[in-house]
């Protein structure tokens, strides 16, 4: 059955586009997929060097939206080695825009924006500030960089378009922030989630009530995070939160946002093409796994990527959603690829386990995840400090938290570990006393 | 209403459409602009079954009519109006018109209907009906061969290069009608070369190279995009005669 949705057609920026039937998706996205193909095998030395090199003729080759799953992968070093416009699909004097992302290489990943582009931004960026609630009326303050990145100008763009009132106070000064906000009467913070819990913090420090504020929305971006942290951001500013998804290489904040529904985030699919891969095998996962999010552009004209590995975990959820939209959505960025332990097929984030072992007492127990093979057989065992929280007199009721830690780690990543109780100091260590969270004792043997 | 998928069409042993892909909405106005031998004809010809693709499909209402012949497609729903209009100049103007209704040859009273609505939409017409059509101007003549087309009720009209060899008056005419045409319901597809007036009344448009979609987007967009104003609107040429 169809729930009837809270919120109406009145509150989607693009009806047309946003709650298109899916079959009709599949072939605006066959028909984009084929003109970009055709653009950077044209114009872009790389792709066509790429695409030659497995004898792939874009004309002759993509016929169906599949045909993309034989191209190769672009990556961050791809893009990084392009500096600063080798990856530019159009002469520079057709750029209006540039933008670059941080980055541990060398060079840093440089983008470029048309005219159209731009315009195409603004309005995906409208798009998710919309679905996050976002109106006309809104005074909205954006706390993201406006430097080279992406995430400040993105935002303020869509903002600006939506004719909600652009507070550009861009990073830092906490103090300032939070004084604008109450006197500005500030009623939507554009804000990464840690940043969002520091201006709690320090809102508790100077005795300021966040109920005396305006704020009604709080949209985030720009880290991985956790529904805890999204609990205790509703709970501290008394706002909805939402998540929203960018990355500078694919376009920059625009990518994907969540509805007021919280459940996941809409890929504007009409604009990219998205898939989850196993990060370590290339291949596709089954929808509802973790796997890496890989994007292609669509629309971008001075920047089209080509199969882009973001390098960031998510979930592809593709039940439809009560507010409406079409689009299919990802979860919530559940950590980095280079994060990814296998275990018996199932791909695993150290740092999520710990989530759930938090849920159970409260604390965050210190603990490690070992990978240990017995005969053919691989199995996962997860050591634990035991800690005040943790520690039972009676046998039995220790007997029964461990039951429920295994029970509870298994609902999570679909393997049954074992559960061993140790000493703080019988963890391993690395060389700077930090407890290492993975060790793979299957190599050893 | 009309779905090409990855189309391959030879003509004359040329591969004169790569893996073409467009799509019609109901209601609105898509066209088709590119340099001559584009294979902006080859596509339309295509579509109407007068040319058979040698890989991919067309759906028109998710029925595959690439396989059909194109007297079929016609009785679906799809009328051509053909490049250099294609009227019968030695015949009058009236029977170039029944010409056609020929789909509904057995209705002894649609002909006479339709050609009294098409008097009504074009006055000039029903001044001119006795007149053999050769003897009709240029604009008439492209008037003539829109009635005719019209003259089946068709779901999807396809116009193929409508202002070829008008005065710049009469193509504002033309252009007026098409625009008239769909606010009555009709679907179209244009093919122009004229790119500045058709994509300033399309609601979308693709623009073809050597047999190739290297662009697609709203009317609108198109228009302001820098290549597609290089290429076919000779912005670079206004510009130096503004300077």
């Amino acid at each position: 059955m169809v729930r009837i949705s809270r919120w109406h057609h009145d509150h989607i920026w693009d009806p047309t586009h946003e709650c298109m039937d899916p079959e009709q998706l599949r072939q605006l996205q066959l028909e984009r997929l084929q003109a970009t193909l055709n653009r950077v095998y044209k114009n872009v030395a790389f792709y066509k060097k790429r695409f030659r090199e497995i004898g792939f003729v874009p004309e002759d080759d993509l016929i169906d939206l599949d045909d993309i799953k034989r191209l190769p992968f672009t990556s961050s070093e791809d893009v990084s080695n392009s500096y600063p416009y080798e990856m530019f699909a159009v002469p520079l004097r057709e750029v209006v825009r540039v933008h670059s992302s941080s980055g541990t290489m060398v060079n840093p990943r440089v983008v470029g924006y048309t005219r159209q582009d731009l315009k195409t931004w603004s309005n995906l960026v409208a798009r998710i500030l919309t679905s996050a609630g976002v109106t006309a009326d809104d005074v909205i303050q954006i706390t993201f960089g406006y430097g080279m990145l992406t995430g400040g100008l993105g935002i303020h763009y869509g903002a600006e378009l939506i004719g909600a009132s652009v507070l550009p106070t861009s990073t830092g000064r906490t103090e300032r922030q939070i004084k604008i906000m109450k006197d500005f009467r500030t009623t939507v913070l554009v804000s990464t989630p840690s940043y969002a819990l520091v201006i709690a913090d320090r809102m508790d420090e100077l005795g300021v009530d966040p109920k005396t504020l305006s704020l009604k929305y709080v949209v985030c971006a720009g880290e991985p995070w956790t529904e805890e942290m999204r609990q205790e951001i509703q709970e501290r500013l008394f706002a909805l939160v939402t998540d929203n998804y960018g990355i500078s290489e694919v376009m920059g904040p625009g990518v994907a946002g969540e509805c007021l529904e919280r459940a996941g985030m809409h890929v504007q699919e009409d604009h990219f093409l998205a898939e989850v891969i196993d990060p370590s095998s290339g291949e596709p996962v089954p929808p509802g796994e973790l796997g890496e999010l890989v994007l292609t552009t669509l629309t971008k004209e001075a920047f089209p990527v080509i199969r882009y590995r973001t390098g960031d975990l998510c979930r592809i959820i593709e039940t439809p959603c009560a507010c409406g939209r079409t689009f299919r959505r990802i979860s919530r960025i559940e950590g980095r690829s280079d994060q990814v332990v296998v275990i018996k097929g199932v791909n695993i984030v150290p740092e999520r386990i710990g989530d759930v072992l938090e849920k159970i007492k409260g604390e965050r127990p210190p603990y490690q995840l070992v990978a240990i093979r017995e005969g053919h057989e691989d199995h996962l065992e997860i050591r634990i400090a035991i800690t005040e929280a943790l520690f039972y007199d009676k046998m039995r009721e220790q007997r029964a938290l461990v039951d429920v830690m295994r029970q509870k780690v298994a609902n999570f990543i679909g393997i049954t570990p074992r559960i061993r109780l140790i000493e703080n100091r019988s963890l391993r260590r690395d060389e700077k006393g930090n407890v290492i969270l993975f060790i793979d004792e299957r190599k050893l043997q | 209403m009309l779905t090409v998928r990855s189309i391959h069409t030879y003509y004359d042993s040329i591969h004169a459409l790569k893996g073409v892909s467009i799509h019609v909405a109901e209601g609105e106005i898509v066209t088709l602009i590119g340099a001559n031998g584009a294979g902006k004809t080859t596509l339309v010809h295509t579509i109407c079954g007068l040319l058979k693709p040698s890989r991919g499909s067309i759906h028109f209402y998710d029925r595959p009519i690439h396989v059909l012949p194109p007297e079929k497609i016609v009785s679906l729903g799809i009328a051509l109006v053909p490049e250099g209009r294609q009227i019968f100049s030695t015949l009058s103007v009236e029977v170039n018109l029944e010409m056609g209704a020929f789909l509904y040859r057995n209705e002894n009273d649609y002909a006479k209907e339709m050609k009294e609505r098409m008097f009504q939409r074009f006055p000039v017409l029903r001044k001119r009906r006795h007149q053999l059509a050769g003897t009709l101007s240029g604009g008439e003549q492209q008037m003539l061969a829109i009635a005719r087309a019209l003259m089946s009720k068709p779901r999807l009209l396809i116009l193929d290069e409508p202002s070829m060899g008008l005065a710049p008056l009469i193509v504002a005419e033309i252009f007026k009608i098409i625009q008239e045409l769909r606010e009555q319901g009709t679907t179209v597809l244009l093919i122009e070369q004229n790119a500045r007036s058709a994509l300033a009344i399309a609601d979308r448009g693709y623009v073809l190279e050597t047999g190739k979609v290297v662009l697609e987007g709203t009317g609108e967009a198109l228009l302001e995009h820098s290549e597609v104003q290089r290429a076919y609107l000779g912005r670079e040429t206004s510009r130096n005669w503004e300077v």
